[in-house]
């Protein structure tokens, strides 16, 4: 079991590290020249050029082309119009007609933007060359952008922090949870609970070695995370482990509680699978929380993933202090607290 | 009764009604099982319901700080512009470049807008003035989606207020989006949960109910039984076929009714995708129960070895033809990514069997795979 419990963490944080991406690395475009001339071609041109779009080629008819579409391989078919050059040349409206494939709305939307910028972009260039200097330049705005803490926009620091977290706590949580069951389900609680043992004493052996395990889960991932994907580490590791420690208690915590709110392995197995996967999806490891409808906020306020990963990413790559993360930490406090509390109140040494 | 299981005993193999006496008698014991029939049931609905309204990988109303060192008309018409726009709310006021750093680093603000002095003057005189935007890349997705969304905002202003004569483009780009007009991002999230939930709950529930025969080491006395081992475990997986069946159905119901999804295609092309997809994650689950010796471990296996790579790898949040190519070829080995590509094409594109054979085919391909290795499994613990 136990080089399950590393192996499988540490596979997926190699894996999956580097997934995580909305950016648009390139657009399969297919073209439809109904105009066929050197100014469409030039257009084309502009295309083939940059380095976001593959030029698919089709055949010259808009069923065909959307074919491509239906077979997913191609993303936006272009199709300019018969009078294309000729309108250009007059100044007058030219028209082309984009088709996108629209089922990732966003990716739609990026992939509409950028390629109607560049067909702008070509019909501004025209018409001031045609009407020369005698034009007044407009003003303009110039904007800089500047991506601080991370710089190069790496993904992998993003996900590294946020991946490393949900590990830790499934670790913490569903083994105490199926481990405790467990006794159960054998029998052998029954033996322990005719022992003098004390309940917070069976409970406080039960949770450290689990506390220990996922604390050095952690420490490991990040170790791995550094080593290879060189994620940065900014702020104080003290802290992150303080934090992380408060976390795990509600971490295991919460196992507790639902091991002594089943019976068998498999419930506990699917009430675990049911809160972890709401936890993990609403938590912002892969969306961010403030698009989320206002509801879901609030009901991230009880989400302990929510908390954990923004500390984690926080500390590691800004470089957060404590005073940053205050809100995060207290409420984290009082959920572990609760939650503990709930969950050595629940327990019974009668069954 | 006992004639003919002593019958059976003797011609040894095929005894329709032990079998099906064996495959009632497990779903007797899901079925005596309330709570988890509840969780079954219930989870998908309710794990639907809240991921639809939640997962959604736009941005909208982000905090953002105004550093206005002009402060002339210009550049609080532009901020109450980037305000109304919906993607940001100008929400805290910054006085000096050292209020930049901590604003970011406590996530008050995802970005900073810098406007330089006298920005109106350089403006309209100098006709061309500068911004600078700083965002918390921290989390890259949102920074590059703000970036670009405050560009194309400030470019429009620009355009709109520097011109000194109107210059449009002489061109007109008329975009069609195909299949999704008003750009819902439940079209990508549906089909992703129906996925997650179908593979995590299927391979999980069968795992798990072979692995506790071995576990309490009750598998041994099936095994000596008369039933052949291929039957045991067909009758152990036959009820959650029914079950995660029924999920599918309830799932696409409220796809449909609750989040508007289209149902272009062929129903029963849809069904039999869902079908081909349940099977194939209970041999993904038979397979995990024949390389695990306890529940713990086939838990383990399927919930925290399928989870992340199912969210991340199948195209359900992010598009796979933006990974590295490494990570593409990982996708291509999971389940999942077939089952959504192919739910896409019936539902949303209306397509028939001529599109989505391939995925249909791959998917038949690992069933049988991965039958073909518990198989070999299974008899090695034999012997």
């Amino acid at each position: 079991m136990l080089p399950i419990i590393f192996m499988v963490p540490i596979v997926q944080l190699l894996i999956l590290a580097n997934a995580a991406t909305f950016e648009m690395k390139n657009i399969n475009l297919a073209v439809i020249d109904y105009d066929n001339t050197v100014r469409s071609r030039e257009v084309i041109r502009h295309f083939n050029s940059s380095p976001f779009y593959t030029l698919i080629p089709s055949e010259k008819s808009v069923e065909k082309a959307e074919e491509l579409v239906h077979a997913n391989k191609v993303d936006v078919v272009l199709i300019i119009s018969k009078d294309f050059e000729k309108d250009l040349d007059n100044l007058s409206t030219s028209k082309v007609q984009l088709l996108v494939n629209a089922i990732n709305g966003t990716s739609a939307s990026l992939a509409n933007a950028y390629t109607s910028s560049i067909l702008t972009g070509y019909a501004k260039n025209i018409m001031i060359e045609k009407l020369g200097s005698s034009m007044n330049k407009p003003s303009s705005i110039t904007t800089q952008t500047s991506y601080w803490y991370n710089p190069e926009l790496k993904y992998s620091h993003y996900m590294v922090p946020g991946i490393l977290v949900v590990l830790v706590t499934i670790i913490g949580m569903f083994l105490t949870a199926l481990n405790l069951v467990r006794e159960k389900e054998i029998g052998t609680i029954e033996q322990i609970n005719v022992t003098p043992i004390k309940r917070y004493q069976f409970i406080i052996g039960k949770l450290i070695p689990f506390w220990v395990i996922a604390l050095f889960e952690l420490a490991f991932g990040l170790t791995i995370g550094k080593l290879l994907f060189n994620i940065p580490i900014n702020g104080s590791l003290i802290l992150l482990f303080g934090f992380a420690g408060v976390f795990l208690v509600l971490a295991l915590g919460a196992g507790l509680l639902l091991s002594s709110s089943s019976s068998s392995q498999q419930q506990v197995m699917f009430l675990s699978f049911f809160f972890i996967i709401i936890f993990v999806l609403m938590s912002g490891i892969f969306t961010s929380t403030e698009s989320m409808p206002k509801w879901a906020q609030i009901v991230n306020r009880i989400n302990p993933l929510y908390y954990f990963i923004k500390v984690n990413r926080m500390v590691l790559i800004k470089g957060a202090n404590l005073s940053d993360i205050k809100e995060s930490f207290i409420s984290t406090i009082v959920l572990a607290v609760t939650v503990i509390t709930l969950a050595i109140n629940r327990y019974r040494k009668t069954t | 009764m006992e004639k003919q299981s002593l019958n059976s005993n003797k011609s040894s193999k095929k005894n329709p009604n032990k079998f099906w006496g064996f495959a009632l008698k497990e779903f007797r014991h899901i079925f005596r099982d309330k709570r988890t029939l509840l969780i079954i049931f219930g989870m998908p609905i309710a794990e639907l319901l809240i991921f639809g309204y939640v997962i959604n990988n736009e941005i909208k109303d982000a905090n953002i700080a105004i550093y206005d060192k002009s402060g002339d008309y210009l550049s609080q018409k532009l901020t109450s512009k980037l305000g109304s726009s919906g993607y940001f709310i100008p929400k805290t006021y910054l006085y000096s470049d050292k209020e930049i750093e901590p604003v970011l680093r406590s996530g008050k603000a995802k970005m900073v807008v810098v406007y330089e002095s006298d920005f109106a003057k350089k403006f309209v005189k100098e006709g061309n003035s500068s911004i600078q935007i700083i965002t918390d890349a921290s989390e890259p997705n949102t920074a590059s989606l703000l970036a670009n969304y405050a560009w194309a905002i400030i470019n429009n202003f620009a355009n709109e207020n520097g011109a000194k004569e109107l210059i449009v483009a002489p061109i007109d780009v008329r975009t069609r989006m195909l299949y999704n007009p008003e750009l819902k991002a439940v079209f990508m999230f549906v089909p992703g949960t129906m996925a997650l939930i179908l593979m995590l709950l299927t391979a999980m529930m069968t795992s798990i109910s072979i692995a506790k025969e071995k576990e309490l080491g009750t598998m041994e006395i099936l095994l000596v039984s008369p039933l052949k081992p291929s039957h045991i475990v067909l009758g152990k997986v036959l009820p959650y076929v029914g079950l995660a069946f029924t999920n599918a159905i309830v799932i696409l119901l409220l796809g449909y009714t609750v989040f508007g999804l289209p149902m272009h295609g062929s129903l029963i092309l849809l069904l039999l995708l869902c079908f081909i997809f349940i099977l194939l994650a209970l041999s993904l689950g038979i397979l995990i129960s024949t390389i695990s010796n306890t529940q713990q471990v086939a838990m383990f296996i399927s919930m925290i070895g399928l989870m992340l790579p199912t969210i991340l790898l199948s195209g359900f949040i992010f598009p796979i033809e933006n990974m590295p190519k490494v990570l593409q070829w990982f996708s291509a080995i999971m389940p999942p990514r077939w089952f959504i590509s192919a739910l896409k094409t019936i539902m949303i594109k209306g397509e028939g069997f001529y599109y989505v054979w391939k995925e249909m085919l791959i998917m038949i391909g690992m069933i049988v795979l991965f039958l073909t290795l518990s198989i070999k499994k299974f008899k090695v613990r034999l012997s």
